[in-house]
Order: C-alpha cells, then sequence, then structure tokens
C-alpha cells in the first residue's frame, strides 16, 4: 500500500501571532514557522503503518513557496520515502488546495491520504472532506485511532459527544487528530540522509486548474481585548465579588 | 432565495446547538429551512417546526441517515441545496465532517465556524485561534457556511408551526459503516454549554488532586475543564480539554486554577463572561484576561472556596 501524506507551513504553535497594522494579515516576517501539528501526527502514523509492514511507500506532499520544503525534509526525515513539492506564491483557500492533491492523488495512486484536521493558521478545517468528495472516496475525520485492513480501514474518531468508530473502504482520505499519536523527532543522521532522499517540483500553474479565490479577505483585526480585571486579596473576597458584583453565584 | 439549515440530532430530538445555528441562519436571511435527515425522525421535525424562526421544515427520512455519516448525507444535502443560496450548519464535529463535502461537490469555497453575519455574504470569522478577527466575503454565487454555536444566542423553542414537506433520499455510496458510538458519561453538565466551568491546570500535580476541581464543579453545578498540559500529564482524559486543540468555551462564569494561561488554553476561554483565575504565580498570563484574579496556593485557596461557597444558600443544583 502506498500512503500520501500532505504537510502545510504554518506559523508555529508557540509564536503569539501579530496582527498586520494595515489590516491586511498577520506578520509573518523573521517569524518562526514550523509544521501544522496535527499534520506531525498524520506522517508520525504513516510512518508507523510503514514501520508495521502494511505500507510500502509513504510520499509526504506540501503546496507552498520555496520554504514549503523545508517542511517536506522535516517529513523525510523522520521516514517519508519522497516528497513532491508544488509550488504556490499566493494563499490559496482549501478548495484550491484539495483540487491540486486530487491532480497529484490521480497521478500518484496511494491507497490512502493522510493530513492534519485542520491548520493552525486559517483554521478551516475543510481541505481533507473536500478532497475526499472531490474523488469520491469515504473519509475519516479527527481521527484518534487507525486500524488498517486489507481493504478497509477501521478509525475511531474525536466527536463532541465522546468517540466513534467507523470503518471506511479503501481508498480513503484520513485527516488526523493529535491525540492519534506522538510524533517523533528527527534524528541528525536521519536529517542528513533525508537531504538525499528525492524531491519531486511541480508548479502549481502548470496543473491546470482554475486556483482563483472565491472569498475574498477584507480585513484581518485583532479581536477586542479584555479589560485587566482587578486583583483580590483573599477567597472571602473572591466569593463576596462573585455574589455581588459580578452577579454569577 | 431562502437559507438551508441542516439539523444536529439524534433520531428523537433536536441538538441544542442547532437552535443557535437557526439564529445565525435567520440573520443571513428570514425564509430559514431546515432539513432533517435521520431514521425514524419524525420527533425531530417537530420539534424543529415548532420554533418559530422555521419557517419550513424538510424531512428525509431513511436508514442511510441515522448516523449522519458523510458519504451518505452530503449527496442529500447536494442535491436538496439546488433551491439555496445559502446552505448552514454548526461549526462543530457534525457540521465540519460533511459540509466540506457538500461545498467540493458545488464547487463552493467554504466560509467556516463564522461569529459573525454582517451581510448576506459577508462575515466575521476567527482565524488563529480566535488571536485574530477575519472579516471575509464570499463571492460564489451559493454560500457555504458553518456557524460558531456559542457566538449566537440559541432561537426560542416553542410557538412555530412550520409546514414539513418529505423528500426522497438519494443513492448513497456504501463506503462507510457506522459501527459504534460512546459517549462520555457524566452527571455534571456538557462543557460545551455548561453555565459555569471549573477549571485545573498543570497546578493541580496530579490527578487525585483534582478532586479538588471536581467538589467545585458540583457544589456549583458546573462543567469540569482542563488544560492541555494537565491532560497531557494524565491527570484528565483529553475529552475535558479547552482551548484551541480542545473545546472552546463561553460560560457565563469560568474559573481557572492552577492555569498559566498558554495562549493555547485562552483560544478555548476567553470569550467567557466572568473569568477567575487562581494562581501562585502572580505573574501568569491568565491574570490579564481574568475580571477576579487571586494569587493563592491552590491547595490552600480551593478547600477555603469550597467552604465559602458551602456558606452561600443562593446556589441551586
Amino acid at each position: 500500500m502506498k500512503i500520501l501524506v500532505a504537510v502545510k507551513r504554518v506559523i508555529d504553535y508557540n509564536v503569539q501571532i501579530r496582527v498586520k497594522e494595515d489590516g491586511s494579515g498577520v506578520h509573518t516576517d523573521n517569524v518562526k514557522m514550523s509544521t501544522n501539528p496535527p499534520d506531525d501526527n498524520a506522517v508520525e502514523e504513516s510512518v508507523k503503518l510503514k514501520e508495521s509492514g502494511k505500507v510500502k511507500e509513504v510520499v509526504a506532499i506540501s503546496i507552498g513557496e520555496d520554504k514549503a520544503q523545508e517542511t517536506i525534509r522535516k517529513a523525510l526525515a523522520v521516514g517519508a520515502d519522497k516528497g513532491i513539492h508544488v509550488k504556490a506564491d499566493n494563499y490559496i483557500e482549501p478548495l484550491g488546495i484539495a483540487k491540486i492533491l486530487k491532480k497529484i492523488v490521480e497521478k500518484e495512486k496511494p491507497d490512502m491520504v493522510f493530513l492534519g484536521k485542520q491548520a493552525i493558521d486559517d483554521d478551516c478545517n475543510q481541505t481533507g472532506q473536500m478532497l475526499a468528495a472531490m474523488l469520491n472516496w469515504p473519509q475519516a475525520t479527527f481521527t484518534s485511532k487507525v486500524n488498517l485492513k486489507d481493504k478497509s480501514v477501521e478509525i475511531v474518531r474525536e466527536i463532541d459527544e465522546g468517540l466513534e468508530t467507523i470503518e471506511v473502504n479503501l481508498p480513503a482520505v484520513v485527516s488526523c487528530d493529535l491525540r492519534l499519536n506522538e510524533p517523533r523527532f528527527a534524528s541528525l543522521p536521519n536529517i542528513m540522509k533525508a537531504k538525499k532522499k528525492p524531491m519531486e517540483q511541480i508548479n502549481a500553474k502548470d496543473l491546470g486548474i482554475d486556483l482563483t479565490n472565491r472569498i475574498q479577505q477584507i480585513k484581518v483585526e485583532e479581536p477586542p481585548k479584555r479589560k485587566a480585571g482587578i486583583k483580590v486579596a483573599n477567597v472571602a473576597e473572591l466569593v463576596s465579588k462573585l455574589k455581588n458584583e459580578a452577579k454569577v453565584l | 432565495m431562502s437559507v438551508l439549515l441542516i439539523a444536529e440530532h439524534d433520531n428523537s430530538k433536536l441538538k441544542p446547538f442547532t437552535l443557535n445555528a437557526i439564529t445565525a441562519a435567520s440573520k443571513i436571511d428570514g425564509d430559514v429551512h431546515v432539513l432533517v435527515a435521520g431514521a425514524n425522525c419524525e420527533n425531530v421535525t417537530k420539534e424543529a417546526g415548532s420554533v418559530p424562526l422555521v419557517k419550513k421544515v424538510l424531512w428525509c427520512d431513511s436508514p442511510n441517515y441515522q448516523n449522519y455519516l458523510p458519504e451518505n448525507l452530503a449527496p442529500l444535502v447536494t442535491k436538496t441545496a439546488e433551491k439555496y443560496d445559502h446552505i448552514v450548519a454548526s461549526a462543530n464535529t457534525f457540521g465540519k465532517n460533511f459540509m466540506p463535502r457538500v461545498a467540493a461537490a458545488l464547487d463552493i469555497s467554504q466560509v467556516s465556524d463564522i461569529i459573525k453575519v454582517s451581510s448576506p455574504d459577508t462575515f466575521i470569522r476567527p482565524i488563529y485561534a480566535g488571536n485574530a478577527f477575519a472579516t471575509v466575503k464570499s463571492n460564489d454565487k451559493k454560500k457555504c457556511v458553518t456557524i460558531r454555536p456559542t457566538s449566537f444566542d440559541p432561537a426560542e423553542k416553542n410557538g412555530g408551526s412550520a409546514q414539513v414537506e418529505k423528500i426522497e433520499a438519494v443513492d448513497v455510496p456504501n463506503t462507510s459503516k457506522f459501527i459504534k458510538r460512546e459517549e462520555t458519561k457524566s452527571e455534571r453538565p456538557e462543557l460545551g454549554t455548561a453555565r459555569i466551568v471549573v477549571s485545573g491546570g498543570r497546578g493541580l500535580e496530579s490527578g487525585e488532586n483534582f478532586k479538588l476541581i471536581t467538589d467545585i464543579a458540583d457544589k456549583l453545578n458546573a462543567a469540569v475543564g482542563a488544560s492541555r498540559a494537565a491532560v497531557d500529564a494524565g491527570y484528565i482524559s483529553n475529552d475535558h480539554q479547552v482551548g484551541q486543540t480542545g473545546k472552546v468555551v463561553v460560560p457565563d462564569l469560568y474559573i481557572a486554577v492552577g492555569i498559566s494561561g498558554a495562549i493555547q488554553h485562552l483560544a478555548g476561554m476567553k470569550e467567557s463572561k466572568i473569568i477567575v483565575a487562581i494562581n501562585k504565580d502572580g505573574e501568569a498570563p491568565i491574570f490579564s484576561v481574568a475580571d477576579y484574579g487571586l494569587e493563592a496556593d491552590l491547595f490552600k485557596a480551593l478547600p477555603e472556596f469550597l467552604a465559602e461557597l458551602n456558606k452561600l444558600n443562593t446556589i441551586q443544583k
């Protein structure tokens, strides 16, 4: 079996983002970037399946500017076999990303596509489901457990009420939740080896897809700030304030 | 044209967040139609029809829709969407699962997780886990929109009498199978909808010490939350996690105990109406969002807090 795993380069989750004064977006210059956290889980699960012998090949793909290759190299360093970089310099909406991935799926013919449930920058949570719909494949979202069988995969998903178990036929799209596994760190020798692994480069423009964004971003602003409150001296004062001032008790 | 809202339900009752989604839908257009797709779900259609903001209920009954598998549900929504300008659902694990499939089938760029309707084509949505708000305008003819339920008040439940129209089921691909659902059972209110949430962080130091949190939650009839640090440390199960990677909560009162206030936690609770922070580190970032901060050792403060609460006779279960 073969897995295509999609990774996105985003502002590191530990960075406090800063909104640009002109409302056009957030500052990304000189900001630490890293792999979208649940995409790391997607890579880890793909590599684990390869180590179990059920999967023969793991191909990592990223779509974006040249620096997206760093994200692919990181996936290669923890065990992916080959990289595909689809070069695109502008922001592409999940609909366009799913269309690009569909083209790559048609070419690479994987049995499964793994990706993170959501990117922590635009917070859309769409790409995996859209790709599945375009391919007419079943999907598993918010995956926290994977049990791969011959022609299907049994999945435990995290839903608002608790956990749900489903079984989907292969090929399928699997979007991963953070609790699926514990992503490993790349060792230095593996980082060096990853530099020699193959990386195919494709220009998004050459795929023959209309990638015009349909959603216009009018402005980005800081959320209204909370007013700093007061410090209370002791528990009795706290309870008294909650009861008499805030009236929530 | 009208708005099509996809109801979330368990085949016998409407899920509460559907009422919040109805409010959001009505801000887009007053002509709100609700699709109830399920198995033996007639009761749900009656409930949806009695919501005064709902003008019409579409009812599709088939065993294929019992567990709302997205492979089955999305084709029905896609077909039903032909007559509508907006297709709307809650941005929870129900709506997030199937709506992008509908959008892709209709070649629409979905607008996810909106917190405000500015006009029928312009919405405000949080990005970067709520650290920025984006105003976005959809240029698609039809619009697929998911709404953040806690940003809209629930619609009035009773008094309406919308017409219920039965619609035909569509073919399903038979590529997925529902096996089981294990709902987290709790005597306490659900984290996402509770009026009061009491959360513990790494400051609790152990799972056993979470009893200090649960005792207060029980006294206040509150839900129990936790920071990611507490979940990662194994003090409590992950369905209690509040934050960017957990649940977003907007209670009337949020009490954060032994939580430093990492960005990722603040993203899940900073819209709460009143925030209380109890932490021994006076410099902890949680104090910058707290209405009432108590700089104290939680192991001393929590028993005192419980004793003070016991003195109040106004708290009712």
